[in-house]
């Protein structure tokens, strides 16, 4: 072996393990004795939103917001806090935009219900632009029409 | 006609809605807060830590809480108009400092011009700060004389905001 190939051996090895340490990082942070709590902590992470980077949610954002929160929320799953408890904390403090997945109510009716409603209307303009064209398209041909196909077809079986 | 009339008045329907969102600034969270009592607190003061503040003190009179940091930029942008603000004596100023270190604090006031504040309540961990929903430093709370809180300005107050929307809410809580 080169010494060359050995030092990029060495600086890929290097490389690897700093990609080890920085996703290790934010799991080490929260200690779980259980594996449930640590999943339940996994999902919310995921399912808030950090609002200083608004892209972000809870577990991405390296925001000191985002911080505190997770640290909040890992305070409250491991005391067993239901849920609801949890999406209450978040939403009495930062609103409704805290969530990913946004609850159903009037002000989101339009949120959740609007693509289904533009589909269906979509389908209903779709059935009477086929349905009014099929009535404009006249299937029948005409005597000179029939005489034109017919010489047609007859040319063909010539040919053949 | 109808046939281009009905997908050009779609069309316009949907850059309306489109226009109407460029205006809009994503940052701005509307707060869940507003019209509800202020979110119990008790802090030392940055001053005297011998001495609390806690929301109780926005009992009887109309007042500002302006969370406030010497860490942030755009605190500084905005003090010099805290500092009229409690010159003239508009109204009861209250201070929330947040996640700060009390000496880096006190000598960020002295720095820049003044305290402004009536009383600042020391939030070193920003747990105050998180049930206050704040998430982006300055951010200033109206709060009525019964303590509860009226409305929210995120970001640093400047005469606009304050002639167009506190001051006429600040008249009219005053009268009630």
């Amino acid at each position: 072996m080169t010494s060359s190939t050995l030092s990029k051996r060495i600086l890929g090895g290097l490389l690897l393990s700093l990609f080890i340490f920085t996703t290790q990082a934010t799991i080490v942070a929260f200690k779980f004795d259980d594996p449930n709590k640590e999943a339940r902590f996994k999902q919310f992470s995921e399912e808030l939103r950090c609002l200083v980077c608004q892209n972000q949610s809870l577990a991405d954002s390296n925001a000191e917001l985002a911080m505190d929160l997770r640290r909040e929320l890992y305070k409250m799953i491991q005391n067993d806090a239901t849920d609801d408890e949890i999406v209450s904390f978040m939403v009495d403090r930062y609103g409704d935009f805290v969530l990913y997945n946004p609850p159903v109510k009037p002000t989101t009716w339009l949120l959740w219900f609007g693509p289904f409603v533009l589909v269906v209307l979509g389908l209903i303009i779709l059935v009477r632009v086929i349905r009014s064209t099929g009535k404009q398209g006249d299937t029948e041909l005409t005597a000179e029409e029939q005489k034109r196909l017919d010489t047609l077809l007859k040319n063909e079986k010539e040919e053949n | 006609m109808a046939r281009f009339l009905i997908p050009l008045a779609l069309f316009i329907a949907l850059a309306v809605f489109l226009g109407i969102g460029l205006t809009k600034d994503p940052k701005l969270v509307p707060s869940p807060l507003i019209d509800k009592p202020a979110p119990p607190f008790e802090l030392p003061r940055l001053h005297q830590p011998e001495l609390k503040f806690s929301d109780k003190d926005f009992i009887g009179k109309v007042s500002i809480f302006n969370v406030w940091a010497s860490w942030c930029a755009a605190c500084r942008q905005e003090h010099p108009f805290l500092m009229k603000l409690a010159k003239e004596k508009a109204i009861t100023i209250y201070g929330l400092n947040y996640k700060d270190a009390r000496e880096d604090a006190k000598r960020w006031l002295i720095q820049h011009g003044g305290n402004p504040y009536t009383a600042i309540a020391y939030d070193d961990t920003g747990r105050a700060g998180m049930d206050w929903g704040v998430y982006g430093v300055p951010e200033t709370f109206l709060i009525d004389k019964k303590g509860r809180v009226r409305y929210k300005h995120v970001g640093p107050l400047h005469s606009q905001v304050w002639q167009e929307q506190l001051l006429p809410l600040i008249q009219k809580l005053q009268a009630e």
